[in-house]
């Protein structure tokens, strides 16, 4: 380019050397074709690649599909690789349906309250670390948590939680226990506030950006008609906000269900139903990774596969909920509809 | 640690490789002879399996490379068929189904060859208790099927005489992801209980009717640490490493048996099928330890129907090793952890290497003889 131009911040001399030279018309013409060619063509891949996986996970689990039928196969309680060759999906998806869902309606208020304060009442500085320490724990491997959910969590919840509430139903209300199951520390409870906790970053992000979006003339009308702080926000600023916040929490929802390593180290794997609050369960995601490496049977292979294939439907699902959602709670020009 | 060992074998063949390079004439040549062996397979045998790898690079100056992913025995299984790799490693022996599979594909049989044996200790965490509980098939079994509860139950007692076992709940803890080790362990639970086999029934991952999940040994290992009253199974080296307590169990003839890797060896020296696909938990041994099995490598009889195989020095270069690993190898064991092949499994191995073929002539025999001449303690 040219060599005048490389004066730093001045970009007013290179726009003003630009208009007085303009480029040719080839390059106008090629620019903009390549251009085009290489954002579609990217964009069509993603497309591609997303139809490709799905052929895949369909394709394996196949074999699968076709013995116990789509429908057999989701619903069918048992699985067992080894003396009856008999695979049915129904507790991985019930795990997952009860865990992720039960992690978000925890999670979910604590996370909307950390972005309002984070957003609206916080100084600049101390939001600013907020936000690092949110961003932090959605680093963080999910290994690594499940590593500590192993040596410190489950321990901690079963000494001072769950064989607590145990003792306690054990001595009055005994009808309870079955729903309680074993107080051992890894079950459904433990990895539901792993996840939990897992997915209040996104939630968070994703309700504060809503949040901050959310103009300043509502703001300062709500407070000129004298409404408190506490009011603004109930009355102006939630409703505003509320179509992005839920898509947040709908995608922390898929990120929940799509969560494994966690889940897999703190839920127990247990493979068939009944579960219980306390006692072991296992995940789509779990079963998977737990059983994938060595199952040595093809129709158990298949199997997995079609799990995956049904965890993929379920994802797609969620994702179209969410953007059914917040288009239908958005807010146009100011209404609150 | 598998990962980071593989990663520094890499970066040590690279550096060798660069090294070589500047050799001149004498290192192109070398490079010209060097052969890669392609395998892949179980986990549990990676560490031995490595270990041989890195031995056996150094004894042939470099010239031939082990190159051992471990994927997993359901990984290991589907590779040999797909022929992507010189030889397969399983803890589960190919079924008739497959046998037949590759019999029709390749015009020759596939060979299961025993490379370690497995061996599976049953670990406790009870406070105030060491490892020697005595345990038998039968008390195992009504364990992990849920029906005993405490750990002062009767039974227990009965086997344990002198021991002070409290009144604390037991909590089963199993293997959640598909492992060899899960297969021995039900193994020789199906071997042991006609309620075991039906209900249950043994393969990498069963529906088990009680307790947790923890994922690998270690998931394992962390459950029963951490909960007293659980009791869970481990292979014998992972237990030692970490100092777990672990219990000694009564075999078929009546004897208890401490694990020990000479119990483990024992184990196997009993009369084997000529392919060696038996699973001998609950061995007729008479001190031989009972919750043990073979892992095998796999290799075809006809080797160049392996498309992994392009060439007859290729070929020859994977018996070398198939039968150095079988004999010298095993001086590994014990330092890694695993147990030694007994002299059964080595005979039958070296019958099976003989019988090696590539274009219709006999290479394993060739291999083996010429060790032989050359003085190797190969037989």
């Amino acid at each position: 380019m040219k060599s005048d131009s490389n004066s730093g911040s001045d970009y007013t001399s290179e726009a003003q050397e630009l208009l007085r030279r303009p480029p040719s018309a080839l390059y106008r013409w090629l620019g903009d074709r390549i251009f085009s060619v290489v954002v579609v063509f990217l964009g069509l891949s993603i497309i591609g690649l997303a139809v490709a996986m799905a052929v895949v996970l369909f394709g394996e689990g196949s074999q699968s599909i076709r013995q116990f039928g789509f429908l057999g196969f989701v619903r069918g309680t048992t699985w067992d690789p080894a003396v009856q060759l008999v695979f049915g999906a129904f507790p991985f998806l019930f795990g997952t349906l009860v865990t992720s869902v039960a992690a978000l309606l925890i999670s979910f208020f604590p996370a909307i309250a950390v972005a309002i304060f984070a957003a609206e009442y916080a100084p600049r500085w101390l939001a600013g670390i907020i936000d690092n320490l949110v961003q932090l724990i959605a680093a963080v491997p999910s290994v690594v948590i499940g590593i500590w959910g192993i040596f410190v969590l489950a321990p901690w919840l079963r000494d001072n939680v769950y064989l607590p509430v145990f003792t306690w139903a054990e001595a009055s209300h005994p009808a309870l226990l079955p729903i309680l199951g074993n107080p051992m520390g890894y079950g459904m409870a433990t990895a539901t506030i792993v996840l939990a906790l897992m997915i209040v970053p996104y939630t968070t992000a994703l309700a504060k950006d809503a949040i901050k979006s959310v103009p300043v003339e509502q703001r300062e009308a709500s407070r000129a008609l004298g409404a408190t702080k506490w009011e603004v926000i109930r009355m102006a600023v939630l409703p505003y906000a509320r179509g992005g916040i839920l898509a947040g929490a709908i995608l922390s929802l898929g990120r929940a269900i799509g969560e494994t390593m966690a889940v897999a180290m703190l839920i127990g794997n247990r493979n068939s139903l009944p579960f219980s609050i306390f006692g072991a369960g296992a995940t789509m995601p779990s079963v998977i990774v737990n059983e994938f490496r060595e199952a040595v049977e093809s129709l158990h292979l298949s199997s997995l596969m079609a799990i995956g294939f049904t965890l993929f439907v379920i994802a797609l699902i969620v994702n179209l909920l969410a953007a059914w959602l917040t288009r239908k709670f958005s807010i146009k020009g100011g209404q609150v509809i | 640690m598998i990962k980071l060992k593989s990663a520094l074998a890499g970066a040590l063949i690279a550096v060798l490789a660069i090294s070589c390079g500047g050799n001149g004439d004498e290192g192109r040549q070398d490079r010209r002879d060097r052969v890669d062996i392609l395998g892949a397979g179980a986990t549990f045998p990676a560490p031995l399996i490595t270990a041989m790898a890195d031995e056996y690079r150094d004894l042939t100056r470099n010239r031939v490379t082990v190159n051992y992913q471990s994927i997993g025995s359901g990984g290991g299984i589907r590779q040999f068929i797909e022929q992507t790799v010189m030889f397969g490693m399983t803890e589960a022996f190919l079924s008739e189904e497959v046998m037949s599979n590759v019999e029709q594909a390749t015009g020759g049989r596939a060979f299961n060859l025993p490379i370690t044996v497995a061996d599976v200790v049953v670990t406790y965490n009870i406070p105030g208790v060491g490892s020697g509980l005595v345990f038998d098939g039968a008390l195992i079994v009504d364990i992990f099927m849920g029906d005993i509860t405490r750990w002062n139950h009767p039974r227990i007692a009965e086997l344990n005489p002198g021991k002070d076992l409290p009144n604390l709940p037991i909590t089963v803890v199993h293997r959640s992801d598909g492992s060899g080790t899960t297969n021995v362990f039900t193994s020789f639970l199906s071997r042991v209980s006609d309620r075991w086999r039906n209900r249950v029934g043994y393969a990498t991952s069963v529906n088990w009717p009680t307790g947790i999940g923890g994922n690998g040994n270690e998931g394992v290992a962390g459950a029963v640490q951490n909960t007293p009253g659980a009791i869970g199974y481990n292979s014998f080296a992972y237990a030692l490493l970490n100092n777990m307590a672990y219990g000694s169990v009564i075999n078929s003839a009546g004897n208890v048996i401490q694990p020990s890797f000479e119990a483990t060896t024992e184990a196997a020296n009993i009369e084997l099928p000529d392919d060696t696909r038996i699973l001998f938990t609950n061995t007729p041994a008479e001190y031989g330890y009972p919750i043990a099995g073979f892992a095998w490598m796999l290799v075809y009889e006809n080797l160049d129907a392996n498309r992994a195989i392009r060439t007859r020095r290729e070929a020859e270069e994977l018996v070398r090793f198939l039968a150095w690993s079988i004999v010298e190898g095993q001086e590994l064991s014990e330092m890694l952890g695993f147990a030694r092949l007994p002299e059964a499994a080595v005979e039958k191995s070296q019958q099976m290497i003989r019988q090696i073929k590539w274009e219709n002539e006999f290479i394993g025999a060739e291999v083996l003889d010429g060790l032989a001449a050359a003085g190797s303690p190969n037989q």
